[in-house]
């Protein structure tokens, strides 16, 4: 009688992972900030050390004070705390970008999901017409929409939702049509499962790694995009707190009172280097080929 | 090879055509009141309906796309609120000194980021390749209008090395003009042997191709990086290396041919991305290119020099896309020879 | 052979380091290739046979490491060769073909120009005299069509053809010593079959030795003098090909000859082997063989058992039953030579 069948598993010798280091500390890092700017952008004004200022009351006896004790920024031309109003267009910021990437989500992947698990005359068409629109700029596109609608946020933001859905149909496209060969698609089919129910149950829910890694990424793109757009002015509007905007209005007085344009822009800059660097550790913790 | 031409030309086309669609609805579909737009805020009523018959805006919409585009392959692109000359003269007259910039900006991140993206890869897991992964990334992240005014506040503020703004000193244009023959300043006074004014150009074009160069070197870095990897775990280096060919020989030559396809492709995007990205460059430097034209139509509301730049910088883009195609069958012998 | 062996394997081991394990795929492999030798490397899939192919040549994957033994090639320690060295030794003194020429050929640069890329490195030459000795390669490897192969593209050329090529750029330095890991199992039955013949005449027409690893005992028995069964990183059996089939001693070599298919035994059982091969065989304390063996006592799971001679034929086997005096009472599951396979 032979001994059952032991699969002998390979027992770790000596090497042992540093256990208190992440794995990714620059992704760490990344994640730190984006809590903390989803954080300031739910609490607002609240958060800011001069909340009033930070919405837009001048302050004009203070104006273009460099930074210093109590106003950690400095103020703008307007005497308005800088470190305010940039925790006040924190919202902007946030809001915006995960409204357009949320919407071109909402309009991108179902109808990428459609296209790439029915296949024939309707992913032609939709692939047709996604391509279409990606045979544009995308801020091209955007600043062009802008131009028909006139300035102002919520037109920047309709306008970059619309550059923006395409890359996710693509996105959701392949994945769909990757997934629809798999097994448990065909017994959801083979059991009279309809079509709709299994686009939305099975097939989007399992494309979901690389649309979020996409969307990470993008979300700071968006906040980039936006503040280029505001900053020529095509975005918010004075007096918001905007800080693309605010980089243009400190514009003309860059020479001397530098932290009025450097510090918003500063945040920009911050906040889309977190979104990518946490969205390259999802694209590496997703996807084992892409090795470090 | 020439069939593979044929199709993507006449793809090309298509694409064309349908963008038409797209601009068209943009220039006279959506705006609530297109004529309006197109004569600026001073128009009068009997102007509105001269313009409302001449651009057919009271026939039905086929006819009015066709009306169109028989206008836009005539020349005709509207007249510019801002500047009262026809759009597409006043986009060719700064054409040159916008491509002149992104030629400039690309020259400088397609090697430097190609270079680094090898180096990386080459170094995988070593200190090259950290630096290199957090300057690339550093790089995508960065605003270009923020790092502009970061380099002029280092470069003409603090270190005086570099001028603040324009293209060239105007003075020079008295004291030591350049000829014009290609419109590129930095060729012409080469041409023409005019060394003052080449050194004046050079000290002018740096700030902002570096600016500009900014987003393409990190997005090329990456992809280099990525593709070049990709490459060296593939079974041929594998195959290389048990023949004892030479590290520089694989790295350089073998791995890196099989990597250029992606990176084609991801310049082909920072190409794209330059054709916006010069607006915000050019505006901070006071460039006298298509960009700031474009920035000023945007905000005084110039609708037909806006919708003229659309469709400019759309017809580019396609451009770019099969100039990308072309390449990638160029690089590929299994696309050439299919 | 009395002379000193070309390539002689003592004691290799292999260990996988990732961040939180080590394995050990190979855990002891000895083995010696003589001069004009064409030796067989059986095992089924895991058992190291295709590391012990790239150890040779220090092309170990990332993670990999040589943890013991040591290589000798004609006197040189391969082990230790500085890698400007080992470089010179690769491609030109041993070669190595792959399983997949599909993949194992750089899919952008012609047939010509690979061949010419090694035939400069090693020979130093280019151009013309290069060209030329290519083509009197290629002619030889049977593709007379030079031109048409040089200038082609590997995705143009059938899988045949692209394996031909390989032995091409592989003997166009004339090395000593070729590896061939697995070089027919990708191609279609009877192309298999005419590179093995191919790679038959040009051994015996040059005199290189071969390491030729494989899973299919067929193929061993038409090409080989000489065969080596591993076993979960380990030798099993070492013996004369004619031998080896005719009496095997392994309890192993025995399962894996009866579960051949062959027209003369229709109608009886294949053989099969229960149970998986360990997946750390560094791991396991005795023989490793030993859960699935049919003859195995307590000693085998203790013990681990050393590669011994047993009986004059140049048998070397590494099994306490098979010292002991062997399956008594078995029926050997043989197969006497020339029998059709």
């Amino acid at each position: 009688m032979t001994t059952p069948i032991v699969l002998t598993d390979p027992v770790p010798v000596a090497i042992r992972r540093r256990a208190f280091l992440p794995a990714d500390p620059l992704g760490a890092a990344g994640t730190l900030v984006i809590v903390g700017l989803i954080l300031l952008a739910i609490l607002g004004p609240v958060a800011a050390p001069y909340p009033l200022q930070g919405t837009g009351t001048a302050n004009v006896h203070e104006a273009m004070l460099p930074p210093g004790p109590g106003h950690l920024l400095g103020t703008d031309q307007l005497g308005r705390d800088v470190l305010s109003r940039i925790i006040v267009g924190t919202r902007n910021a946030i809001g915006v970008s995960f409204a357009v990437v949320g919407l071109a989500i909402a309009i991108g992947v179902p109808l990428g999901a459609i296209a790439g698990y029915r296949r024939g005359r309707i992913d032609a068409v939709i692939m047709r017409a996604t391509d279409l629109a990606l045979a544009f700029p995308s801020l091209l596109l955007a600043m062009a929409i802008v131009a028909a609608l006139g300035p102002g946020l919520e037109h920047a933001a309709i306008a970059l939702a619309i550059s923006w859905w395409p890359w996710y149909t693509r996105l959701s496209r392949a994945t769909a049509a990757s997934l629809r060969e798999r097994p448990f698609v065909e017994a959801a089919r083979a059991i009279g499962v309809s079509d709709l129910r299994i686009i939305f149950g099975h097939i989007i829910p399992n494309s979901l790694s690389p649309i979020i890694v996409q969307a990470t990424i993008d979300i700071g793109t968006v906040i980039l995009a936006a503040g280029s757009l505001a900053f020529i002015g095509l975005g918010a509007r004075a007096p918001e707190a905007d800080w693309g905007l605010m980089v243009s209005e400190g514009r003309t007085v860059i020479l001397d009172q530098w932290w009025i344009p450097t510090f918003p822009g500063l945040a920009i800059f911050i906040a889309v280097l977190a979104f990518n660097l946490v969205g390259d550790g999802l694209r590496d913790r997703f996807d084992p080929r892409h090795q470090r | 090879m020439v069939r593979f031409l044929a199709r993507r030309l006449a793809g090309s086309a298509l694409v064309l055509l349908g963008l038409s669609a797209i601009t068209f609805l943009l220039a006279r579909v959506i705006p609530s009141n297109p004529a309006a737009m197109y004569i600026g805020p001073k128009a009068r009523p009997d102007d509105i309906a001269r313009v409302t018959h001449q651009l057919g805006l009271d026939r039905p919409l086929p006819v009015q796309y066709i009306t169109y585009v028989r206008d836009v392959l005539g020349g005709d692109w509207g007249t510019s609120i801002g500047t009262k000359r026809p759009v597409l003269d006043e986009i060719l007259g700064r054409l040159p000194a916008t491509l002149e910039l992104i030629i400039a900006a690309m020259l400088i991140a397609i090697p430097v980021g190609i270079a680094l993206g090898v180096l990386s890869a080459r170094w995988q897991g070593r200190a090259p390749d950290a630096i290199v992964r957090i300057v690339s990334i550093v790089g995508v992240s960065l605003p270009a209008f923020w790092l502009a005014l970061l380099l002029q506040i280092l470069f003409f503020r603090q270190l005086h090395l570099l001028p603040l703004t324009g293209r060239i000193d105007p003075n020079l244009r008295f004291s030591t003009p350049i000829s014009p023959v290609t419109g590129f300043f930095l060729v012409d006074s080469l041409l023409g042997g005019n060394l003052t004014a080449f050194v004046d150009v050079l000290r002018h074009i740096v700030l902002p191709a570096v600016t500009l160069a900014a987003y393409p070197t990190g997005l090329i870095a990456r992809m280099t990086r990525s593709a070049m990897l990709e490459a060296l775990a593939q079974d041929y280096i594998r195959t290389a290396r048990a023949f004892g060919l030479r590290d520089r020989l694989i790295t350089y030559r073998l791995a890196l041919r099989n990597a250029l396809p992606p990176v084609l492709t991801v310049i082909g995007l920072t190409l794209a991305y330059a054709l916006t990205g010069t607006f915000f460059v050019e505006i901070v430097f006071n460039w006298p290119g298509l960009g700031t034209f474009t920035v000023h139509a945007l905000l005084n509301v110039d609708y037909p020099a806006v919708m003229g730049i659309t469709l400019f910088g759309a017809v580019g883009y396609v451009l770019i896309n099969l100039l990308v195609d072309l390449g990638q069958a160029w690089l590929d012998p299994r696309i050439r020879l299919a | 052979m009395s002379t000193a062996p070309l390539l002689a394997v003592r004691d290799l081991a292999v260990e996988f380091r990732t961040r939180d394990r080590v394995t050990r795929p190979i855990d002891g492999i000895s083995l010696e290739v003589g001069r004009g030798e064409m030796v067989g490397l059986v095992g089924e899939t895991g058992c190291g046979k295709t590391l012990t192919g790239l150890s040779v040549l220090g092309l170990l994957p990332r993670g990999a490491v040589i943890a013991g033994g040591e290589i000798v090639f004609d006197g040189l320690d391969l082990r230790n060769l500085p890698s400007a060295e080992l470089r010179r030794v690769r491609g030109r003194r041993i070669a190595m073909v792959f399983q997949n020429p599909a993949t194992a050929l750089n899919p952008v640069f012609t047939i010509g120009t690979q061949i010419e890329q090694v035939v400069r490195t090693h020979l130093g030459l280019g151009g013309n005299p290069a060209r030329d000795l290519i083509r009197e390669t290629l002619v030889a490897v049977g593709l007379p069509e030079t031109e048409r192969v040089m200038g082609s593209y590997p995705h143009q050329l059938s899988g045949g053809m692209l394996q031909r090529s390989m032995l091409a750029m592989a003997l166009a330095c004339g090395p000593d010593l070729l590896i061939a890991d697995e070089p027919t199992t990708a191609l279609d039955v009877t192309i298999g079959a005419q590179v093995l013949q191919l790679l038959r005449r040009l051994q015996e027409a040059h005199g290189f030795s071969v390491l030729f690893v494989t899973h299919d005992l067929g193929v061993v028995r038409t090409v080989t003098d000489r065969v080596v069964v591993l076993y979960a990183g380990r030798v099993a059996e070492l013996a004369p090909t004619v031998e080896l089939l005719s009496h095997p001693r392994h309890p192993y070599t025995n399962g894996l000859i009866g579960a051949v298919p062959r027209p003369d035994r229709r109608g009886t059982a294949l053989t099969m082997i229960p149970g998986t091969v360990p997946a750390d065989p560094g791991r396991v304390p005795g023989c490793a063989f030993a859960p699935r063996c049919p003859v195995a006592v307590d000693r085998c799971r203790v013990d681990r058992p050393e590669l011994r001679a047993i009986g004059d034929a140049g048998d070397l086997v590494a099994c306490h039953v098979a010292e002991a005096g062997g399956m008594a009472g078995r029926s050997p599951s043989a197969v006497s030579p020339g029998t059709a396979s």
